[in-house]
């Protein structure tokens, strides 16, 4: 897909499996909403082939709207129409939808049910968006970043709605720029750079990336002279070690089942009690900036 | 868990066109600047023109009342299917409003017809208010059950014809452009398109403006009420409505 002389998506294979949660990472411009776009029938794959559903979504758009719900990522609604009174109208555009007022509940709408679309705030509109999306009960969602702007209690209870329909046999497809929302919901997780596919895979999948561990110390006395450097030396080549604090430090690098033993006898050895000792692989986000870069975000 | 099971399915064709139709007039009515375009101007035009009248003391073919409320009646169509219709069409594409629709299992034939229909109610609103004061100020009505019959034809060609490049308009400029180009629109056509005044009134220019759609509406209402059918006014709205349609199939943008 391209804009003018701007390749936005290029050469994007992927498949989403029925009753999954798949979310689209990248940063911004990456092509995560024309990709979603052209799965919508908004745009026209201008070389390769698209089906959702089995259907094409531009000429069998008719087929296919009936079967899947979208979130636009703002806006798409009049003005003056009250929330309730837009959830409504969209119901009436279906032929079993759901009830209005338990997702009115769900999406904590109830409050703001007669109030003018454009006094609306932005995450009631974003929940509005969703609302839009899940009333005609479609069993292939697609939510562009459907908890930007939301504060935390609203974006768990987005995510509990979320996977609840996978449980109930929809298939889920979003967007987000949270990489905890992906590691949290996601059943496969697509990271798309500069309009390429970059990785695929479980969260888990994609994160075991191999041998690498961080582990991070934090003590009650300050580090005795040349303790960490030694720590360092003990773990072997490629450990990476940064010095937070006096009393906090960070270690990166290769990590195997010895690896927590080394760290317990170089405590013993320097008399040093850790107040916590944690010992992590790396997650999502590491990920994410590795392939997508560090300057982006 | 059951509650969100997939249940996919679009509604009856016919639910779907009364639920846009009600929403589009509930939109339209609610609207403060509608209303006054809808029913406020016109009635004040139409008390105002009727008192002017008699003042002036111009040469009219029957009572002012009677040759002035078929010429409102035009003009409030004409508000309605032109001004109205093509700025909540343009500030529909401008927020996003026909996207999220494109979403929803709805046909744009069902969205044009559903917007169609929530014109013929508001227009059903307007004649209710602006027939009541005419008769009110003693206007004699449309002649007979014929003269009902030719006017609601004439209202239809009407509609079809403004609505048409409404359309035209709103899906081919931004919205403010929009805005400003069918207010700006509807003042010249009030003036001068022969929609309230007869064309006779317009001297050798009468000729000119019944090609106007303004125009071949308001003398199509005038015989309605007189209880006759203007076919020539018909045919020009006819053509009007063929040329606006082909010009917007062609180059209205959704977005």
């Amino acid at each position: 897909m391209r804009y003018g002389d701007k390749l936005a998506v290029d050469a994007l294979s992927l498949t989403v499996e029925r009753g999954t949660i798949t979310a689209v990472l990248g940063p911004n411009g990456a092509g995560k909403t024309t990709t979603l776009e052209t799965c919508e029938g908004y745009r026209r794959a201008q070389a390769g082939t698209v089906r959702v559903l089995g259907l094409d979504p531009v000429r069998q758009r008719a087929a296919l709207l009936p079967r899947i719900g979208v979130m636009l990522q703002s806006g798409g609604a009049w003005s003056g129409a009250r929330a309730e009174e837009m959830l409504r109208h969209f119901a009436r555009l279906h032929a079993h939808p759901q009830d209005v007022g338990l997702l009115m509940e769900r999406l904590a709408l109830h409050e703001c049910g007669r109030t003018p679309y454009r006094r609306l705030s932005g995450g009631q509109q974003q929940r509005l968006g969703l609302a839009l999306a899940l009333i005609g009960r479609p069993e292939l969602v697609f939510v562009d970043e459907p908890t930007a702007g939301m504060d935390p209690q609203i974006r768990r209870a987005v995510w509990e709605l979320l996977e609840e329909l996978r449980a109930a046999g929809a298939t889920v497809v979003l967007t987000t720029h949270y990489l905890e929302e992906a590691e949290r919901l996601a059943d496969r997780v697509h990271i798309l750079d500069r309009g390429r596919l970059v990785a695929s895979g479980t969260p888990l999948e994609l994160t075991r990336g191999g041998t690498v561990a961080t582990i991070r110390i934090v003590v009650t006395q300050p580090f005795p002279e040349g303790a960490p450097a030694e720590l360092v030396r003990a773990l072997g080549d490629g450990t990476e070690l940064t010095v937070l604090d006096p009393l906090s430090l960070q270690l990166s690098g290769p990590a195997d089942s010895s690896t927590l033993a080394t760290v317990a006898s170089w405590c013993a050895r320097h008399d040093v009690l850790p107040e916590s000792l944690s010992l992590g692989q790396r997650n999502l986000e590491d990920v994410f900036l590795e392939l997508t870069g560090r300057e982006t975000l | 868990m059951t509650t969100f099971a997939p249940a996919p399915g679009a509604a009856p064709v016919a639910r779907q066109l009364l639920a846009q139709a009600g929403m589009e007039a509930r939109l339209m009515l609610r609207n403060g600047e509608q209303l006054l375009l809808a029913v406020v101007i016109p009635v004040i035009v139409l008390v105002g023109a009727v008192r002017g009248i008699e003042r002036v003391g111009l040469d009219l073919d029957g009572r002012p009342i009677d040759v002035l409320t078929p010429g409102v009646l035009a003009l409030a169509v004409m508000s309605t299917a032109f001004t109205s219709l093509a700025i909540a069409t343009g500030f529909e594409r401008r927020y996003g409003v026909l996207k999220r629709l494109g979403t929803a299992p709805l046909s744009r034939a069902t969205l044009l017809g559903g917007k169609v229909l929530a014109l013929l109610l508001v227009e059903v609103f307007q004649f209710v208010v602006i027939g009541g004061v005419g008769f009110a100020l003693g206007w004699s009505g449309p002649s007979g059950l014929g003269g009902v019959l030719a006017l609601v034809v004439a209202a239809l060609f009407g509609t079809a014809a403004f609505a048409s490049l409404g359309m035209l308009l709103a899906g081919s400029l931004r919205a403010e452009a929009t805005l400003a180009a069918a207010n700006l629109v509807y003042l010249l056509l009030l003036a001068g398109g022969a929609v309230i005044l007869p064309a006779s009134l317009y001297g050798g220019l009468g000729d000119v403006v019944r090609w106007l759609p303004s125009g071949a509406l308001g003398e199509a209402v005038r015989s309605a009420c007189d209880g006759a059918v203007a076919v020539r006014d018909l045919v020009v709205l006819l053509v009007w409505t063929v040329l606006g349609s082909a010009l917007t199939a062609r180059t209205f943008k959704w977005e």
